[in-house]
């Protein structure tokens, strides 16, 4: 077929109905509703979230999450777009082990050294390694469906900022309900089930999200 | 034309192209073309691929252009969104052309006999390709790229309504873009 036939063919499938932006949009409601469902009906948040929401550790761990689900989430609507660079939200991404770190250290500092141990074990580690990556599923999926209509450079890079994105999802859900509120639970059992979702995410990106 | 004022008026008619121009779109994409023959060319001496090879690569570019142009933010420049998805897909398209290159020595001689050059825009790859579309898409496809005819004779032509026919050539695109990235 000569090249002139095939921009032909192209001009009669002009018109474009959608907008990568709303398509996002809507994966990401999708599957924070079906994340949120779940979590209601199966988990539930802690009897006593009243009486501990306004302590240090759990203000911490909450905002930690919310803050990774918003940058990965403002990652994700860039990620697919060819010429587009990371925007404000990779500082985010960036800051955010950092201030987990510093959280560490105060932890180490004034928590006695005996306690250590107990803090970083929690009461609910496998429950934790269970729970995040299952209420990420939904959302994950959702957004690998949304971008396989984007364009990104590296498709497995962009799974990746997907499976974070989910991986934030499930974590803010989860940290309502989670008991273990030191920074050391969150800096290992946290860290380990997102780093779960997020290699579900290269893996799918890497597959589904070529072009 | 400056830069400048060329990516202008690509802009306003890849916006018009979004929004149904079929007219604007073509003017875009022979506007573009050129360039992409050019790249497309250099690219392949580079690589070491052959010079045949080069519509091969103008064409999946065309494609991909074709396929993921809602991902052009309308209230950004057009240039730096082109230059990124045709860099990807020409570096994509050539590495996995490259594994592949094999030209016996003998295609290289009839070419250098023949009275006639051949047509420069002519490829080959999505032909092969075509052929293995089934039922209307077929049909659809080569109605309006054999025939030039539009959705709406195409339509009358083969009995379709003209929404199916618009949803049956995306499909096809689609399978032409999948079937590159299997095969070639």
């Amino acid at each position: 077929m000569k090249t002139e036939d095939l921009i032909g063919v192209l001009a009669q499938d002009a018109p474009v109905a959608w907008r990568l932006s709303s398509r996002l949009a809507v994966a990401f409601s999708l599957g924070a509703l079906i994340a949120t469902t779940l979590f209601a009906l199966a988990v539930g948040v802690r009897p006593d979230l009243l009486a501990v929401g306004g302590s240090a550790r759990f203000l911490f761990k909450f905002s930690f999450a919310l803050a990774l689900l918003l940058g990965a989430a403002g990652a994700v609507t860039r990620i697919g777009r060819p010429g587009v660079g990371p925007g404000p939200w990779a500082f985010l991404l960036v800051a955010l082990p950092i201030a987990l770190a510093l959280a560490v250290m105060v932890e180490l500092f004034v928590t006695p050294e005996a306690l250590w141990g107990t803090r970083l074990v929690g009461r609910n580690a496998a429950f934790c390694l269970t729970v995040i990556p299952i209420l990420a599923l939904a959302p994950l999926a959702c957004l690998i469906i949304a971008l396989r209509d984007s364009a990104p450079s590296r498709p497995g890079f962009a799974g990746a900022v997907a499976g974070l994105a989910a991986g934030g999802i499930a974590a803010t859900l989860y940290a309502s309900h989670c008991p273990d509120d030191s920074p050391l639970f969150v800096a290992v059992w946290y860290s380990s089930a997102i780093a779960m979702v997020v290699a579900a995410g290269y893996l799918m990106g890497a597959r589904f999200l070529r072009w | 034309m400056t830069l400048a004022s060329r990516e202008q008026e690509w802009a306003e008619l890849m916006r018009a192209a979004i929004a149904g121009d079929a007219a604007a779109y073509r003017g875009f994409l022979q506007a573009l073309t050129p360039h992409l023959r050019a790249m497309a060319r250099r690219r392949c001496d580079s690589y070491g691929s052959p010079h045949s090879d080069a519509e091969d690569v103008v064409q999946e570019v065309l494609l991909a252009i074709h396929l993921k142009r809602g991902t052009w933010d309308q209230d950004r420049p057009i240039g730096p969104w082109l230059s990124a998805i045709v860099r990807n897909k020409m570096v994509d398209t050539l590495r996995r052309r490259g594994r592949h290159v094999d030209i016996p020595i003998e295609d290289v001689s009839d070419v250098l006999q023949a009275d006639e050059p051949p047509d420069a825009t002519q490829a080959h790859d999505i032909d092969r390709i075509l052929s293995t579309l089934k039922g209307p898409q077929r049909d659809i496809v080569r109605s309006i790229s054999v025939d030039g005819t539009s959705v709406r004779e195409t339509a009358g032509r083969l009995n379709m309504t003209e929404g199916a026919v618009r949803v049956a050539l995306h499909r096809a695109l689609r399978t032409l873009a999948a079937a590159y990235r299997g095969n070639v």
